[in-house]
């Protein structure tokens, strides 16, 4: 089925009132975007700060209606789609957690429960089986006591991931995964997204404005500037120069790294200082 | 031990304490009596001296106490979650500051006469106290699609300041005795002699606490973030909507019952919360039983502590939530 997934239409957004929309396309964050997300797939939103990323994965995910155009999951439009039953499916991870109140990390894993149960239900044994399922397969497992608070950056980021996992999704939404953790942490993320998208067939978006992140994650890539896409398509094709230049307004050598075989991008300078060839 | 457990236990432990504590409270007072001799059926209730102080004299101020206790401590709790900030109070979004106005203005007018025959000050509190809600929940949700927590904290706090203004400027025009019994008021009382303003007070406490019943999942996720609530399947909106608005309620009636009692509506949450943990379906249980059992335990104080001289409660629960609130401040830190 080619409409197997979760896919963009014309979108358009603008925050604030709604009744502003379309008079103003300047107000616009998103101004016609269409993206397509295949089911399994692993896709990347890039782009710079500003540029829209954080709000098309809002969209995708459906907490904000786009003011045209509409949000498709396999063929149906997303918001005609009862909330619970999108929550079942789809999950969101934000780019920060901060508690102001301590819970712990199981209990943050078993909030991931709430769209499976009725409205007075409470979680049972298979509710926390998955809910320590998850954490295991994002290596937080041993934290389950611990106060959430108590935390590294990477933990935190991790038992996110666990809380969103234990929705038991077929599609992950991660906004910013990587933007506040350092290098180590970095990696770690990403070897358990790519391990979830390949073992479990997860789709995975993220949105991420750092170039070696979403070049040695991602399959696809959307690249999106000042509200539009810029270019899409499979990972390799993405990473151009050319592309790049436009994208973030710098120059770039692009290597293929000998060790991972990953495309590596190094900024050489911003692209008005660079010297003319 | 599973979550349904630990939830059952709660309710339990703390179910009993509190009914234990409003069964013995009514013992304590100048003239001591017996429970036994009390709930003693052999003898009528018309001869049973015990029972006649029990029932008539000191029970009605017991029940006013864990009904305000309770309602305050409840509805902290859900501000708390609200505002995802574990230091609000009751108070902090002005309905205390509105419910005072409201009975400063009775009292100052002195309309002793009353309204249909329920005395005038609790009905102009109640009153006061709605016409706050409505003025900071008009401006949060002004401009906003849901309602803004920080426009709604932001009201909260100017209206108390302004409320308080225009109760300083009433007072600096009034005589003596209407200031003292302003005064007197806002300092809490719990002198509850009959059985008629319980009876006011409980149905909207009744109303907010069955809207307290659907909140505490959605407030655990509703306190993680917004966006991973909405991600989840809860309607954050209405979610918040009905938070400030039965929070708001049910402090509102608690006000006019007892007078703006403070402290309790954060302490108890947070002593609940170092015994219990954080989840919303053991603090919030936990916290009515254990604002209830508070209250009528330091209002037992304030009666008898300098009898026959009687200490106003919300003093007492003040020279202890005080420095028990700085305490919190620092601890952890």
């Amino acid at each position: 089925m080619t409409d197997s997934g979760l896919a963009a239409n014309r979108i358009s957004f603008a925050y604030g009132s709604r009744a502003r929309a379309g008079q103003d396309s300047s107000a616009e964050v998103l101004d016609d975007v269409s993206a397509f997300v295949p089911r399994g797939g692993l896709v990347g939103i890039l782009g710079p700060n500003g540029s829209g990323k954080t709000t098309l994965l809002r969209l995708l995910a459906g907490l904000m209606r786009p003011s045209s155009g509409r949000i498709v999951l396999d063929g149906v439009d997303l918001h005609t789609i009862p909330r619970s039953t999108v929550a079942r499916r789809m999950a969101m991870v934000p780019q920060e957690t901060q508690l102001a109140f301590d819970y712990t990390v199981l209990e943050m894993a078993t909030m991931g429960r709430y769209p499976h149960l009725g409205a007075f239900e409470i979680e049972g044994p298979e509710d926390l089986a998955i809910a320590r399922e998850a954490l295991t397969a994002t290596g937080t497992h041993h934290l389950a006591s611990r106060l959430f608070n108590t935390l590294s950056g990477g933990e935190k980021q991790r038992v996110v991931i666990a809380g969103a996992l234990a929705q038991r999704p077929d599609i992950l939404l991660l906004d910013e995964p990587t933007a506040s953790l350092d290098l180590a942490y970095q990696l770690e993320i990403r070897s358990i997204l790519q391990k979830l998208n390949r073992e479990r067939g997860l789709t995975i978006v993220v949105s991420t404005h750092d170039l070696n992140f979403a070049a040695s994650l991602c399959r696809e890539l959307v690249l999106l500037h000042q509200g539009r896409v810029l270019a899409a398509g499979a990972t390799g094709s993405m990473l151009e120069p050319a592309l790049i230049r436009k994208l973030y307004g710098v120059d770039v050598d692009i290597t293929a790294n000998p060790r991972t075989g990953h495309v590596t991008v190094i900024p050489v300078a911003r692209a008005h200082e660079a010297p003319r060839t | 031990m599973s979550i349904a457990r630990r939830i059952l236990v709660t309710w339990l432990l703390f179910g009993v304490a509190a009914v234990g504590v409003c069964l013995l409270a009514p013992l304590v007072g100048s003239t001591s009596i017996s429970l036994l001799r009390v709930f003693d059926s052999s003898v009528p209730f018309a001869e049973n001296a015990d029972a006649q102080i029990f029932f008539v004299a000191r029970l009605p101020r017991v029940l006013a106490g864990a009904l305000v206790g309770s309602s305050l401590a409840a509805s902290g709790v859900v501000l708390q979650a609200l505002l995802r900030n574990p230091l609000a109070t009751p108070f902090t979004l002005g309905v205390s500051a509105g419910a005072a106005l409201g009975a400063m203005l009775a009292l100052t007018l002195d309309l002793s006469s009353g309204i249909a025959g329920f005395s005038a000050v609790p009905i102009a509190s109640f009153a006061g106290s709605l016409g706050a809600v409505a003025i900071v929940y008009g401006l949060a949700r002004a401009r906003h699609r849901g309602l803004s927590t920080n426009v709604l904290l932001l009201a909260g706090v100017t209206l108390n300041s302004f409320f308080s203004a225009l109760i300083l400027f009433v007072q600096f025009l009034s005589d003596f005795t209407q200031t003292f019994r302003t005064v007197r008021w806002l300092m809490g009382d719990l002198d509850v002699s009959s059985y008629a303003p319980l009876m006011a007070a409980a149905p909207p406490i009744a109303l907010s606490f069955a809207a307290f019943a659907v909140l505490p999942r959605r407030m655990n996720l509703l306190s993680v973030s917004d966006e991973s609530a909405a991600s989840r399947g809860v309607d954050v909106h209405s979610t918040q909507r009905l938070a400030f608005l039965s929070a708001s309620l049910a402090t509102g009636a608690a006000v006019s019952l007892g007078g703006p009692v403070g402290f309790i509506g954060i302490v108890v949450p947070h002593l609940i919360r170092l015994m219990v943990g954080a989840d919303h379906r053991l603090v919030l249980p936990a916290s009515a039983f254990g604002g209830a059992a508070f209250l009528v335990a330091c209002d037992t104080v304030s009666r008898t502590a300098l009898a026959p001289l009687e200490v106003p409660v919300g003093v007492v629960t003040a020279i202890i939530g005080g420095p028990f609130f700085l305490w919190l401040l620092i601890k952890d830190r």
